[in-house]
């Protein structure tokens, strides 16, 4: 097995395996961020060049360094590789200058954006961005498209990841949604604006990194900071099931798949990835539809970890009164650790 | 006893003067009516006002711009950034009659301040990215009660025929502490900036 070295962290991994499922395999700080890369989409990376990272020694046989960065997305290990991505200052700002450039056509309209708070692209311009563009030109401007009933295209948010196209490529038959025309002009589109009808086209708002695919029954409703993420599932008969629901007071206001910490549709016992369905997404929107299994994990990172409680976590007090109320009863003992507001155990 | 300062009840005989009472009478009379000839601690409000500090936060109001659409496109940042809780809006999708309504896409359809729960501190202001949300020198009108604080569009947003002046409140102070705001959709804001002489670039 190649033995690679990431950020002076060493790690074996299987043959074939790229550079960022090897950093993804160590974990923390040290993975390179992703914008179009889905590990669980065929044909995925290499168009946005977040990844990149710096190989300072090729491999064992051959120690020596790759001239430029490259793209960790597309990139095999090889035995003895030496990778550097938080360690290397060049490399940070070659990063800031890709974010520079993604950001070129896109608009700053995060305060209208219903992806605003899960943003991947928002993270990636906090992390490395600068505060000021140095783009004089005009942003692409298009209207928003409706692509289907539940679906709504803004393609001037677009940064032309293809993960759509891939989800409706690999997840959906009959594909009716591509990319026209080239380089700086091309623009996510279906075929002449024709409704996507398929039970599994919902997950492209899913893959979206940016807000340019949203969900239009959760248009405007709630900002996502004010929602309650949930975790639920449902026996349906074309999808897992698995979801997250996302509250707003007493009412599921939007469902979405679960995501895992690189912003990925988390991957199900038998290792496929837990799609779900458009019938799971945007009509069951009902408590009594589900059974609720707790509430989300939310990284502390962000900002809908906000008044976001994982357990219950009562003083001992108040347990004490509960077992003076119900004496009879059994002691409830809400565990170590309950008492912390902070405690990211599931 | 607690403390040193507790005197003991003497119940002693008092003197003459004592008590024909008058002398003690009249020489609290010459302390009330010493207070006809002094200056009054009071001002008659409302007639009067006070003079207050430029950057005075008062009641709040909700901008429009230059061509009267409302600012604010219910982002939702005043509300988390608001210690008290006291900001909650709905957000709706603007029609397309309605441009000249609203400057965004989305506008707040609601948006509420609970005066009562409201610290005025001011962070709503500083979170805005829309320069919407101002707060100003004017006092919260008293009412008898408890809903009528809550102050709905109705009374925040300004008029168009009567704009709220919010530039005193931009001192050279304020707009260095504020310079990293500088978008483009807020022009008199930029205006601010270059006549105040700062750089609005690093």
């Amino acid at each position: 097995m190649p033995k690679v070295t990431i950020d002076d962290i060493s790690i074996e991994v299987p043959e074939g395996t790229t550079i960022l499922e090897a950093a993804r395999m160590i974990g923390g700080d040290i993975v390179p961020p992703a914008m179009c890369y889905y590990s669980h989409l065929q044909g995925t990376g290499g168009y946005c060049r977040t990844c990149i990272v710096q190989v300072t020694q090729g491999s064992e046989k051959d120690p020596r360094p790759m001239p430029k960065p490259v793209a960790s997305c597309r990139t095999t290990v090889m035995d003895g590789m030496v990778v550097k991505n938080t360690t290397s200052p060049e490399l940070l700002e070659a990063r800031a200058g890709v974010v520079e450039f993604l950001l070129i056509n896109h608009p700053l309209d995060c305060p209208v954006c219903d992806q605003a708070g899960e943003c991947h692209l928002q993270d990636l311009g906090y992390d490395h961005g600068k505060l000021e563009t140095r783009s004089e030109f005009p942003r692409r401007e298009f209207e928003p498209i409706d692509i289907g009933p539940h679906i709504k295209l803004h393609m001037n948010r677009c940064i032309l990841c293809y993960r759509c196209v891939k989800v409706a490529d690999q997840l959906t038959d009959g594909r009716c949604h591509g990319v026209i025309s080239r380089g700086e002009a091309s623009e996510i589109s279906t075929y002449i604006e024709q409704a996507i009808d398929n039970d599994f086209s919902g997950n492209m708002i899913d893959v979206c990194p940016v807000g340019a695919l949203t969900d239009r029954t959760f248009r405007f409703k709630s900002r996502v900071w004010y929602t309650k993420p949930v975790d639920a599932h449902r026996d349906c008969p074309t999808c897992s099931g698995k979801v997250r629901l996302w509250f707003q007071g007493d009412d599921v206001i939007r469902v979405t798949s679960r995501k895992d910490e690189y912003g990925e549709v988390t991957t199900g016992p038998e290792g496929n990835p837990e799609w779900i369905c458009n019938t799971c997404r945007f009509d069951t929107k009902s408590v009594h539809d589900w059974e609720i299994e707790g509430p989300s994990h939310i990284q502390r990172q962000s900002v809908i970890s906000a008044n976001h409680y994982e357990s219950l976590k009562a003083l001992k007090v108040t347990t004490e009164r509960m077992y003076d109320a119900n004496p009879h009863g059994t002691k409830v003992d809400l565990g170590e650790g309950a008492l912390d507001p902070n405690n990211e155990s599931k | 006893m607690l403390t040193k300062r507790s005197k003991l009840v003497v119940k002693r005989k008092m003197s003459l003067t004592e008590r024909l009472y008058l002398p003690a009478i009249f020489n609290g009379l010459k302390i009330t009516f010493s207070h006809l000839f002094k200056r009054t601690a009071t001002i008659k409000y409302p007639e009067q006002t006070r003079p207050v500090s430029p950057i005075y936060r008062g009641m709040h109001v909700l901008k429009r711009d230059e061509a009267g659409a409302e600012r604010c496109t219910a982002c939702g940042l005043c509300a988390v950034a608001c210690p008290a809780e006291a900001i909650t809006m709905v957000a709706e999708e603007r029609k397309p009659e309605e441009t000249h309504l609203y400057r965004e896409e989305k506008y707040a359809a609601t948006y509420e301040i609970d005066m009562l729960r409201c610290i005025f501190c001011g962070l709503c202001e500083e979170a805005c990215p829309k320069e919407a949300i101002f707060l100003t020198d004017r006092l919260i009108p008293s009412t008898y009660d408890r809903d009528s604080y809550v102050f709905g569009k109705d009374i925040l947003v300004e008029s168009i025929e009567a704009p709220v002046d919010v530039t005193k409140r931009q001192t050279p102070e304020v707009l260095e502490f504020k310079k990293d705001k500088k978008h483009y959709h807020n022009r008199t804001f930029n205006d601010a900036i270059k006549k105040s002489g700062l750089s609005a670039h690093k």
